[in-house]
């Protein structure tokens, strides 16, 4: 089934899944096409319903349908109480559901985009992440932070930030960062039925992207462990790391190496805190060769905490020297063929991973 | 809106029957409904003591701001009758409905008389008007409870400056404030606290050797030496752990009033900031949320003079702080800090009205912060010893409070005497301050615990590694850390 999920029903219809997915009880083998979107909705949903302290806030949440449509049909279906529209106040909303949070509700909040989440950090650090440790566990924040995170297309450097590094280093976080719709689904649930606060990085452009889902997905008690990444594609030859759309590119750069007799090993994180670093090593000790991708800034990110994790546990199991992949150190530029630029592309990691099994790589570069 | 700005200007024409403008006779009534004003009453600054539940449909504000034209006494910013603008009907903005004025006038930014403030006693702890809502029992647990925190400030400070303690700070001129305030609101009502209202711990229950505990990280300190001194925190009082960031809590306590909404309790949250954090955005927020989400929050602005160093005419120029609740559509008054009646008074009132009416209030104190900011703190560099002086003698809320029981027959000098020195509370603040420096500090385990709800394998695995290098090289550890 994973090695499906890059399939894309373009221009054909799919198989849309509507929120009340309790109905779809049949077990059936005929593997059914979920979007990110349609997966997170569902989660939503079916998380509501399941337990009434949960309510979701934020921005165009709730008579905008949300403003990726995430939140379609709630507003709806659970009332002005659950679904709460706010003011444009990160500062604010988040304040208020980490106050909810303290005294037994489960916020779920949404950033239009994490880069707003700046406007809110605060609060997200200093009193979720910290609040049940400094109380010594008289404060529980059992509270979600979500919304897109990364680069979209053409949006500038204001709305195209990777937080993950960022939010991944404080203690008392868990960072989330789905890739399919099964990702998308049972790490949401599992957010949302954590006692700790939890941030859910998701990526616009994954939302429009179909996944296939098995019923045991769509069933609504299914939940991903937080903390376990997911080989999504087995090799012999070469790690690659990858979190969110990287995932999507790293299985692309797999593709086009296997033509070249290498056989990478794909890791989709799904959780940067807690790091799944024994997955992530016991891939390293068997390729002896890492190469790790993220779409943010390369000075202290996701890929700089896995190579020193590798290069202290496996270092004697290392062929080639560690690599990462980030984005460009500059604010992410608008114009497309710079944008292009400053984010890592398939070939990129095609390139660093022949670089890793020192085979030749052409020096005229494609334009 | 249209017939509310008839009857606005009509109810202001009614009142100024009673008042001609040049007596400067402006009283500002924040979102009360008055309809009928007592002209005998010779100073404008005491209104009568506020019944408990408080109408809230109309809007009523006779003019503040110093109007220019003689004989005027509609308020400004209502449509005047001489505009002619009554012809046309009240516009739809979205928003609400608007009418509209011919008149070019901006609301001044500032005007020549203050919003008046709040009070029960006068200087010399006489009452100005009937008041019964204080009867003996309560009164005596209040002023002990003062006299008490007074105390503790006193040898906590002493503690800190002798470096027992790292940091610790007073809550010197607000005694009344803490005091009032806790005795005012139920032991439902979670309090959501800025640092200096650990009176109000003292006030539900808290022990002073659980502060001096807290103080000192040791054991068995509730919050297991997690934080610093004075962040006490406790779930069992209903009292939110401090958190060092200014005003964030503000935002915070509309969320915990809106779980409270939504379990329809019959309760508030009650959340306190410093005229200095009235500058954050988490003010604004906080503020501007709890109105439209009609959250059952009290916030209590203890207006001190001072944000450490800065005065509040570096802080804001506007009117004080309880007139920026009418901004957010927020019922607000200004209460006399240091008067213990006072505060109990406009608390109590605010209370029934977040709970009954389920939405927030205002409440400002004007008091002085006679302490430091804290033991980091030396304020005679930037305030004279006169002015702290004056305030610590003329003005201790904790004196006058105590005249007003002593005129009531409920105290006298023997029993101050006993309270005061008396071996239990000396000795008792001094025993906790040496049980709680000898007491150990928490073992190993609670480095790596309440981190996350269970603890995660890294944690697990650095404890564990820990343990190991301390056994192995005990020379490089501190003995007191117990394994």
């Amino acid at each position: 089934m994973l090695g499906v999920v890059r399939k894309k029903m373009l221009g054909q219809s799919l198989l849309k899944i509507r929120p009340a997915v309790s109905m779809l009880r049949s077990y059936s083998s005929a593997a059914k096409q979920m979007t990110v979107r349609d997966a997170l909705n569902s989660a939503l949903d079916e998380e509501m319903s399941a337990d009434q302290k949960v309510f979701l806030m934020g921005e165009e949440v709730g008579e905008y349908q949300g403003a990726y449509k995430i939140s379609k049909g709630l507003l709806e279906k659970y009332g002005p109480e659950r679904v709460l529209d706010t003011p444009i106040t990160e500062a604010g909303f988040a304040g208020i559901a980490v106050g909810a949070a303290y005294h037994g509700l489960k916020p779920v909040v949404e950033f239009m985009t994490f880069n707003f989440s700046m406007q809110a950090i605060d609060h997200i650090i200093n009193s979720a992440a910290k609040s049940n440790y400094m109380s010594a566990g008289q404060m529980s924040v059992p509270i979600v932070f979500r919304g897109p995170n990364g680069a979209a297309a053409g949006v500038g450097a204001q709305h195209s930030q990777c937080y993950a590094a960022w939010y991944a280093s404080c203690p008392g976080l868990k960072v989330l960062t789905p890739y399919s719709s099964e990702d998308a689904r049972g790490l949401l649930k599992a957010a949302i039925r954590d006692p700790d606060p939890v941030v859910f990085l998701e990526n616009e452009l994954l939302y429009g992207e179909s996944f296939s889902v098995s019923d045991e997905v769509l069933d609504s008690s299914f939940c991903l462990p937080i903390g376990k990444a997911k080989i999504e594609r087995v090799g012999r030859d070469v790690t690659i790391t990858a979190f969110s759309k990287m995932v999507g590119h790293a299985l692309k750069a797999a593709e086009i190496l296997e033509k070249d007799g290498i056989d990478a090993e794909v890791i989709n994180l799904r959780s940067i805190r807690p790091l799944d670093r024994s997955t992530i090593n016991a891939s390293v000790r068997k390729t002896n060769r890492l190469i790790t991708v993220e779409e943010g800034f390369p000075q202290h990110g996701v890929g700089a905490e896995i190579c020193a994790s590798v290069v202290e546990e496996s270092f004697a199991y290392l062929d080639a020297p560690v690599e990462r992949i980030a984005g460009a150190d500059v604010p992410m530029p608008y114009a497309a063929n710079l944008e292009r630029l400053a984010v890592p592309q398939v070939e990129d990691i095609v390139r660093a991973v022949k670089r890793a099994c020192y085979r030749s790589v052409p020096l005229a570069a494609a334009a | 809106m249209a017939s509310w700005g008839r009857r606005s200007s009509a109810v202001a024409r009614r009142v100024s029957a009673f008042f001609t403008v040049d007596k400067a006779v402006q009283i500002r009534i924040g979102m009360r409904r008055y309809p009928f004003f007592n002209p005998a009453v010779s100073s404008a600054l005491v209104p009568r003591p506020w019944p408990c539940v408080i109408n809230m449909t109309s809007l009523f504000l006779v003019d503040r701001f110093t109007s220019s034209i003689a004989g005027s006494q509609a308020d400004s910013r209502r449509a005047d009758d001489d505009d002619n603008d009554n012809n046309y009907p009240a516009i739809d903005f979205p928003g609400g409905k608007v009418t509209y004025t011919t008149k070019l006038r901006f609301i001044s930014g500032s005007s020549g008389k203050r919003i008046p403030c709040y009070r029960v006693l006068d200087d010399n702890g006489e009452l100005l008007n009937n008041f019964n809502e204080v009867k003996k029992e309560l009164a005596v647990k209040m002023y002990s409870d003062m006299v008490t925190l007074q105390i503790m400030d006193t040898f906590f400070y002493e503690a800190q400056r002798q470096g027992r303690i790292s940091f610790y700070t007073t809550s010197s001129g607000e005694e009344a404030v803490n005091i009032s305030s806790a005795a005012a609101l139920s032991k439902d009502d979670i309090i959501m606290p800025q640092y200096r209202e650990h009176g109000i711990l003292l006030w539900r229950g808290f022990t002073l050797q659980e502060f001096a505990n807290q103080c000192f990280g040791n054991k068995d300190d509730v919050g297991k030496g997690r934080q610093m001194p004075i962040h006490y925190g406790s779930s069992k009082h209903n009292f939110v752990t401090v958190s060092s960031p200014i005003a964030t809590q503000l935002p915070q306590a509309a969320g915990v009033a809106y779980s409270l909404k939504m379990d329809k309790k019959d309760a508030c949250v009650v959340a306190f900031i410093g005229d200095g954090g009235t500058s954050e955005g988490d003010f604004h927020a906080g503020l501007n949320f709890a109105a439209v989400m009609e959250a059952p929050v009290i916030f209590v602005c203890r207006n001190n003079g001072w944000a450490i160093s800065t005065p509040i005419s570096e802080q804001f120029r506007s009117d004080g702080v309880a007139v920026k609740g009418q901004a957010y559509g927020i019922p607000s008054i200004c209460v006399n800090g240091t008067d213990a009646l006072a505060v109990y008074s406009a608390i109590h009132a605010a209370r029934n009205m977040a709970v009954n009416e389920q939405r927030p209030v205002l409440v400002e104190t004007l008091a002085y912060r006679v302490g430091h900011h804290s033991t980091s703190d030396d304020s005679t560099k930037y305030r004279s010893l006169d002015e702290i002086e004056q305030w610590k003698t003329d003005r201790d809320p904790v004196n006058r409070f105590r005249k007003w029981v002593e005129l009531n027959g409920w105290w006298s000098e023997r029993e101050e005497t006993e309270l005061r020195s008396s071996v239990k509370k000396q000795a008792s603040l001094m025993k906790a301050i040496q049980v709680a420096e000898g007491r150990k500090k928490p073992p190993l385990t609670e480095l790596f615990t309440d981190v996350y709800h269970l603890p995660p394998s890294n944690l697990v695995e650095q404890e564990k590694q820990l343990r190991e290098t301390v056994n192995k090289y005990p020379m490089d550890f501190p003995s007191d850390v117990s394994l």
